[in-house]
């Protein structure tokens, strides 16, 4: 017991005595945290659009991120001014939507979900292949200021302390809510929306009533690669844009263990609670393991909770038949 | 044509069960090992044994591995890597605390760290299934490498991060180690691979097998015939990482002669995969078909501007070959799910029924 | 086996006859209760199934029949009630402990192992039977393979009585329907059960199928006493083949009895071919 409690004490109870001791930073870490969720969020968005409409488990999404940011940056550097090489990347990314759907989608149609998950792994290492044949392998600085995102930073002073906004971090957080907010609005009140909520729950009966599979599909792979897009301009704005993402984005699996598959709400909560959760035990508990522990939190997270807790937080509960 | 199986009457149950129940079939595979343990050691330079026939047969073994999980009880792993690592690790550790055991024990020994390993990460697969246990894998992945290198004590501290294969004798003749020849590598691997290869036929033809198979294809009716999912899916877990185990301590130990963490990393456990989809699902020869051409497939492209004096860079032909080969899954995904095996398959049945282009 | 055809039809077999009456009760459901959040789909539902007999479960789509057969093989918990089984009352049941006590079944839409042969379904069913260890089956010599020989002899025999030789080494994904249903059949009967559970053994047959079928349910009952409890949607098969038939409707029995009582009865008919109100 006597050795038992020094290490209790450490695991429960000394990693909140350090968070009420600093409260500034403890405002700090959440932040970064929140904003870190905020893009685990935006990739988790792309990936649920997807499944919602075609039940293909995008494996892709983490790559068109980069993908589409390396468009961007490369046709600036160039000598294509910010705003129309931003427009041109779209145009990128809405051929290469349709590419997609009409060579690779298209020839999959009702097949095993686990089936096409490895048609988008492949798709990876296309994209991946691709882009690093023709942009390189060097990490490029992603165009922040040129699109006008302002680069400074604005100060809080709160309990004795500093804390530090990013502003490119509340632009990205704004950017977050108002694009989930249209996605919303699609979604619910546009032709196309419950056109694609159709599709989602049986191709077949879609089909019957008129409506177009492909164009379907070749409309979400689009939006996911405009939301693939605006993550890639917010993680490029933090950090360089590189390749390392695709491995980032992996994190975007736990998110959607947490929030489910097929939920909005769900992707957004879920990467909050990732990008939160990771930040606070790295800080706090990460000394106790020898630090690092950012690589598995999320996956570790998501595992618990599906042992729980098997449909996600907005899933229902699934009654087998037989 | 010689391909026919015509006059080769079974009377006996035990000979329609045979592993390879055409004649054929059977003088082809004895060409095969011949070939493989006779002519190769001698013949092949030292090039083409460590750098093709090495590597290929490592990944063969991982990819049955794999192949057991994913093809035969069906479910989805992205954690190979990782599992090889544990082998890698556990072989390491064993041979440096019991410098005097037999190498080969050693070998065999530290794949039961990884099937332990495999089987705690497979715990969720009672509950979850599909997409969903794919994250478990990627938990098991991520963890692991973590473990490889924030705990010390698995590389005995050493400054480098990275297991170093110690000289190990058989016979008195190193078979580890910078000493080893190629050819005493190669043959060991090769002995070693093909024994496991045997046995896990063995295994998928029987009770067991089968029980994995029921599992895959239907697992509700599995559950309703007798089949304990717990005991299916431990036991396909356990014996998955087993092989992909000693397939990572094969591949340090025959081959790398070195190892960090990134020879575990989560592209390792892609490469496996793409290795099984490509070869196809629920085929051990699928196994060796698809290792040989992922393998050897980018060994190939690097090859080719040389040859014809081409200034391409090598990194520009890695490229290339990760767009074939991501091309190729896509179109082996969409042609024929089930890889090149069953390529072969189909072949086999045309030269059997040959002039007749339909006859079944 | 090969004698079925030949063998005198047992008095249990006699779909008249009511002597099954004395036969112990193999199976019985009291008062049971089954509800899915708040959708009842089995209420208050007692019946019993005599050793040896054919019982037929009938009742219009939705009645709750095939509920009451994933109740009964444990795949479904139901809330209230009792399942006694051989004299032994359970609560609750995992549906493998099911099939190691004898209680076997077909399903509505085929269940088959789409990626295995006829021969490796059938042998599927013989799971329970074997016993053989991993090592045994890693070096496949001496007991293991004696076992899996004497265990194929005994899958050869189900594969003549049920006339499909001819497909023996097929993927079972591509036959046909009729003859998935057969090879689903077979593989319960590798179970060597008790008590068979056959969920519209004949739904979407032709006559010829249908005929073939019902024989070979009929010779299942009769030369091996095996207890058979089924879903079938056609009147004319039911009435043949059933000793005794429970009716369901809207989750509630309305009806047991012998098959002619059964027909007879005003419950029954209003059910089928709906009310005036």
């Amino acid at each position: 017991m006597e050795a038992l409690m020094p290490a209790l004490d450490a695991v429960f109870l000394a990693p909140f005595r350090d968070m009420v001791s600093l409260p500034d930073f403890l405002i700090q870490v959440i932040w970064e945290g929140f904003v870190s969720g905020i893009l685990y969020a935006l990739i988790a968005l792309g990936f649920v659009l997807i499944y919602k409409a075609s039940a293909v488990f995008n494996f892709a999404q983490g790559i068109m991120v980069v993908f589409a940011a390396l468009v961007l940056v490369s046709l600036f550097d160039m000598g294509v001014p910010a705003w129309i090489a931003l427009i041109l990347t779209i145009g990128v990314m809405g051929i290469l939507a349709l590419t997609i759907e009409r060579v690779v989608l298209r020839k999959l149609v009702n097949q095993h979900e686990a089936i096409l998950l490895m048609a988008t792994i492949g798709l990876t290492l296309v994209l991946k292949g691709a882009g690093q044949l023709v942009f390189g392998g060097e990490p490029k600085t992603m165009i922040t200021e040129e699109l006008g995102f302002s680069t400074g930073s604005s100060d809080w002073e709160v309990f004795d302390g500093i804390v530090i906004f990013q502003h490119i971090d509340i632009a990205a957080a704004v950017i977050a809510i108002v694009m989930v907010a249209a996605l919303g609005v699609f979604f619910s009140k546009t032709r196309i929306g419950r056109a694609l909520r159709a599709v989602a729950d049986d191709h077949q009966a879609a089909l019957s009533v008129g409506i177009s599979l492909n164009q379907i599909w070749a409309i979400v792979w689009f939006a996911s690669g405009i939301v693939a897009l605006v993550t890639g301009i917010m993680w490029g704005a933090r950090s360089d844009v590189s390749f390392a993402l695709e491995i980032i984005a992996l994190k975007a699996l736990a998110v959607l263990i947490l929030g489910g598959f097929t939920s909005i709400p769900g992707a957004i909560v879920g990467g909050l609670i990732v990008g939160i959760g990771e930040k606070l035990f790295e800080v706090y508990w990460g000394p106790l393991f020898g630090g690092g522990v950012e690589a598995w939190f999320a996956y570790v997270l998501a595992l618990i909770f599906l042992l729980f807790r098997p449909q996600g937080m907005f899933g229902e509960r699934h009654i087998e038949r037989v | 044509m010689f391909y026919r199986e015509a006059g080769q009457f079974k009377t006996t149950y035990a000979d329609d069960q045979a592993l390879l129940p055409i004649a054929q079939d059977r003088v082809g595979l004895i060409i095969v090992l011949a070939i493989a343990f006779l002519v190769l050691p001698i013949v092949a330079s030292d090039f083409f044994l460590s750098s093709i026939m090495i590597p290929f047969l490592v990944f063969a073994l991982a990819a049955i591995g794999l192949n057991i999980l994913m093809g035969y009880a069906g479910q989805l792993s992205l954690g190979t890597g990782a599992f090889m690592g544990v082998g890698a690790y556990s072989c390491y550790k064993l041979t440096t605390i019991f410098p005097d055991l037999n190498i080969l024990i050693v070998l065999l020994l530290s794949g039961f760290f990884s099937a332990g390993v495999g089987v705690v990460f497979g715990l969720p697969s009672l509950r979850i299934k599909g997409l969903y246990l794919a994250i478990t894998t990627l938990a098991a992945q991520f963890f692991l490498e973590w473990c490889f290198i924030r705990v010390g004590w698995l590389y005995n501290y050493n400054d480098s991060g990275a297991i170093e294969v110690p000289q190990r004798e058989l016979f008195g003749l190193a078979v580890t180690g910078p000493h080893a020849t190629p050819e005493t590598r190669y043959l060991i691997i090769l002995t070693i691979v093909a024994v496991m290869t045997l046995v896990a036929a063995n295994v998928l033809r029987g009770r067991i097998g089968r029980s994995w198979m029921m599992i895959r294809d239907m697992d509700i009716a599995a559950e309703l015939m007798g089949v304990r999912p717990l005991y299916a899916k431990l036991s396909a877990f356990a014996f998955s990482s087993y092989y992909c185990g000693v397939a990572g301590a094969l591949m340090v130990f025959m081959w790398l002669g070195s190892a960090e963490v990134e020879a575990f990393d989560i592209n390792h456990s892609f490469l496996v995969l793409f290795m099984v989809i490509i070869g196809g699902m629920g085929s051990l020869t699928g196994c060796f078909m698809g290792a040989a051409f992922i393998w050897v497939l980018p060994v190939i492209l690097r090859a080719i501007p040389p040859a014809f004096e081409l200034d391409i860079l090598a990194a520009t032909m890695e490229h290339i070959s990760s767009i074939i080969i991501g091309a190729l899954i896509i179109f082996f995904l969409i042609v024929e799910p089930h890889g090149l095996a069953r390529l072969w398959r189909v072949g086999k049945e045309k030269l059997r029924t040959w002039p007749f282009p339909y006859a079944t | 086996m090969s004698t079925a055809l030949d063998e005198v039809q047992t008095p249990l077999n006699d779909n008249t006859a009511v002597a099954s009456e004395a036969a112990p009760v193999l199976l019985s459901v009291d008062n049971v209760s089954l509800s899915f959040g708040g959708v009842k789909a089995i209420s208050d539902i007692s019946f019993n199934i005599l050793k040896g007999e054919v019982r037929a479960i009938i009742g219009p789509n939705g009645a709750g029949k095939t509920s009451m057969l994933n109740v009964i093989n444990g795949f479904y918990h139901p809330q209230e009630g009792r399942i006694s089984y051989k004299g032994k009352t359970r609560k609750r049941m995992k549906p493998h402990q099911a099939a190691a006590s004898g209680i076997a079944r077909t399903f509505q839409n085929v269940a088959l192992f789409s990626g295995m042969s006829t021969l490796d379904n059938i042998m599927s069913g013989r799971s329970l039977k074997m016993h053989r260890g991993l090592i045994w089956q890693m070096l496949h010599v001496g007991p293991a393979r004696n076992e899996e020989i004497a265990h194929r002899q005994f899958v050869e025999g189900i594969i003549d009585f049920l006339e499909i030789a001819h497909i023996r080494k097929q993927p079972v994904g591509k036959l046909p329907y009729g003859l998935q249903k057969r090879v689903e059949l077979g593989r319960a009967m590798a179970m060597q059960p008790e008590l068979l559970l056959l969920d519209e053994p004949m739904a979407g047959m032709n006559l010829e199928e249908k005929e073939d079928m019902s024989r070979f349910i009929l010779d299942l009952n009769s030369e091996f006493g095996t207890t058979i409890a089924l879903i079938e949607h056609d009147m004319g098969v039911v009435m043949d083949l059933a000793d005794r038939v429970v009716v369901l409707d809207y989750g509630q029995k309305i009806a047991d009895g012998t098959p002619s009582e059964v027909q007879a009865n005003q419950n029954v008919i209003d059910a089928y071919l709906g009310v005036a109100s």
